[in-house]
């Protein structure tokens, strides 16, 4: 078979014209944009290029309380959220009765919209003028001061918004990792039981590196959706993260772009090159430790 | 270590709806497996072999029935309390652990004062390394080593704790028949050198003869038959047993007794004293055919296979359950054969007696003879 065959390139051809309009094309078109100092839409003007944009969103107090945001919610539930699913699906691998309904249960936050999570959240956590919200409620019960989750300190906004992404990236963690440890050859439990190895060192022993391959490929992914995090912002806060304090890189580039200080392109592709080089780097360095790691 | 089996049953519970039947693998099987021999566990897919080794391993608990290491009653114990050493058919090596840190993994597991010190467990492990010959290849990860070596660290694995018994899951399987012949024959060495009490099932009866002190064969959970290889070869008690065992396979004719005589088609061919009149099987081992101008059994000649030390000639008989009757001569027999006769033409055979099993047509019980017609069963085994 020749792999340099022309027909080969002509069938692969509209898969590629797609990508080429749809990926290549806007990718290098932020680039494009994010050296154009002063781009304007409507008259498809700018003044010169250079690095002014990079430095003007380095310098914006907005971004850099977006990429304080974003780094503190990636650090907090990546961690927690993998090992929380660690914890739950090997749970539920060792209990026969009731295991599917506990599955779907665990599934559920995956398959509901985001915004109607946002407003059960709302119900928890949100004062009004008739109730502290049901959260308040619990720790009024315990004798705690009120604390008004939404609208009030950042460490309050900031547990919401890191409870809320962790419980919606839970479920499809937990769905890869059911499978992964489904997938263990049951030999090997067999082997270990015969040898008489306690439950503990069987999991740390052998169930974690067997499954670490998935546990790694749900970090990297975990980390890139958690720096692209942003709906789950605006289902807590509004719109106008910038006010509430809240707002996350790519809330950051959607504002630049059509928020209401918006209309700055060339500021937006800076701050979307600047998320695309902290992304690549992280992702970089967890594949380097996961190469290090899984041996086999 | 004395294994012994006393009506061991497992019945494992009917899937799916309530009400139905379970299925019982292993059926009120009693059996005993001398000290330091190894015993094979014989029998065709799903006979209940591989769940009566899990059984004796402790990985399943019997529903019904005893089972004893020497004189202790180990039935209720765990398996890591029995002292074995189990070869898992996959060999179940740890992929992401050496060669090294697998035969270890048994000893690190042990806590309070059955732990060892670190030298002990290294020296422990090289010891078992070197019983199977892969103390070269310590550093390497099980998926850097061929089938067979897979299977000698699994082995050295087993045997790193001292088991007081090794059990061993169709260990050949996974291997080509070259490395087949030559494990068989390094799992052989690895018992006589240990001396220690080894169970090791299989479906490949020709596995199970060489190397075995003694084979069981299972059907359907029941034990057929047990003893030594070729007592068993030589005297199978019911027709499955004589069909496993031997290649190529026995010849099974359809044939009746009348007289004291056995008659295949319309011919009486053999004695058969003491047989009352009756339908049977008649089941000739390959080698119990002497081709003979004046012999009783006339077969339709098919051709003849010549395999240097001696020759197959195959054959049809109206009578026989097999499309082709293949028999077993020496070549220079089959040389006079071939001269004589032509092609496409009757191969004539007397049947050697003591190759002639005779069995009932429903129970397929073996139907035994006086002895006068044939060779006294006593001189049979002492052969």
């Amino acid at each position: 078979m020749n792999k340099n065959s022309p027909k080969a390139w002509l069938y692969l051809l509209p898969a590629l014209l797609f990508l080429l309009a749809f990926l290549v094309y806007p990718l290098l078109d932020v680039m494009v944009y994010s050296v154009e100092e002063g781009f304007n839409f409507a008259s498809q003007t700018y003044f010169g290029t250079g690095l002014y944009n990079f430095s003007y969103v380095l310098h914006d107090p907005y971004f850099l309380q977006a990429v304080k945001n974003t780094v503190l919610l990636v650090l907090i539930t990546v961690p927690i959220s993998t090992g929380l699913a660690l914890v739950i699906s090997a749970a539920l691998s060792s209990i026969r009765p009731l295991r599917e309904l506990f599955q779907t249960i665990y599934f559920l936050p995956y398959v509901t919209n985001t915004l109607a999570v946002g407003l059960v959240f709302m119900v928890l956590f949100q004062r009004t003028e008739y109730t502290d919200g049901l959260i308040n409620l619990v720790i009024q019960l315990f004798g705690g001061p009120v604390i008004d989750f939404i609208d009030g300190p950042y460490w309050a906004k900031m547990l919401v918004l890191c409870v809320y992404t962790v419980w919606v990236v839970m479920p499809f963690k937990i769905l890869v990792l059911t499978s992964a440890l489904a997938s263990v050859n049951p030999d090997y439990y067999k082997a270990a039981r015969v040898d008489g190895t306690p439950r503990l060192r069987v999991f740390t022993r052998i169930t974690l590196p067997l499954i670490s391959p998935m546990i790694f490929y749900l970090v990297i992914t975990g980390f890139i959706g958690a720096f692209k995090a942003y709906s789950d912002a605006v289902a807590l806060f509004g719109t106008d993260l910038n006010a509430a304090g809240m707002n996350t890189i790519v809330g950051y580039v959607y504002d630049m772009l059509y928020g209401d200080s918006g209309g700055y392109p060339s500021y937006a592709s800076a701050a979307a090159i600047l998320l695309f080089a902290i992304v690549l780097t992280v992702t970089c360095i967890n594949l380097l430790v996961s190469r290090k790691k899984i041996q086999y | 270590m004395e294994i012994i089996l006393r009506n061991l049953t497992k019945t494992f519970p009917a899937r799916g709806k309530k009400g139905r039947d379970g299925v019982t693998a292993v059926d009120h099987v009693s059996f005993t497996v001398p000290d330091g021999e190894l015993v094979g566990l014989l029998g065709p897919s799903g006979c209940g072999k591989s769940t009566t080794l899990n059984l004796i391993c402790g990985l399943e608990s019997p529903t019904d029935g005893a089972i004893f290491f020497g004189e202790e009653d180990v039935t209720r114990l765990a398996p890591e309390l029995r002292g074995v050493g189990m070869v898992f058919q996959n060999y179940a090596l740890y992929p992401h652990l050496t060669v090294r840190q697998n035969i270890r993994f048994p000893l690190e597991n042990r806590t309070g004062k059955d732990r060892l010190s670190r030298q002990d467990i290294d020296r422990k492990a090289e010891e078992a390394a070197r019983l199977v010959q892969m103390e070269e290849l310590m550093d390497r990860r099980p998926g850097e080593l061929s089938g067979g070596q897979q299977q000698r660290v699994a082995i050295a694995r087993a045997l790193v704790k001292s088991p007081r018994v090794l059990l061993l899951d169709e260990p050949l399987s996974n291997l080509d028949a070259r490395l087949r012949l030559q494990t068989r024959e390094e799992i052989r060495r690895i018992q006589k050198q240990t001396g220690i009490t080894t169970v090791f099932v299989t479906h490949d009866q020709e596995e199970a003869m060489s190397i075995c002190d003694r084979i069981a064969v299972m059907r359907d959970g029941v034990l057929m038959q047990q003893g030594a290889p070729q007592q068993v070869y030589d005297d199978p008690e019911s027709l499955f047993v004589a069909r496993f065992l031997g290649t190529p396979p026995i010849n099974v004719f359809h044939g009746s007794i009348r007289n004291q005589k056995l008659c295949i088609g319309d011919q009486p061919v053999m004695d058969a004293a003491g047989a009352a009149d009756q339908e049977v099987w008649a089941g000739v081992r390959p080698e119990g055919f002497v081709p003979c101008p004046d012999g009783p059994l006339a077969c339709r000649m098919e051709r003849v296979e010549v395999m240097g030390r001696d020759t197959s000639i195959i054959s049809s008989h109206s009578a026989c359950t097999q499309p082709v009757i293949r028999s077993i001569v020496s070549s220079e027999s089959a040389a006079s054969l071939r001269s004589g006769q032509p092609a496409e033409a009757l191969v004539r055979f007397a049947l050697k007696p003591d190759k002639v099993f005779l069995f009932d047509r429903d129970t397929e019980a073996r139907i035994r003879l006086r002895p006068a017609g044939s060779v006294p069963a006593s001189e049979r085994s002492a052969r």
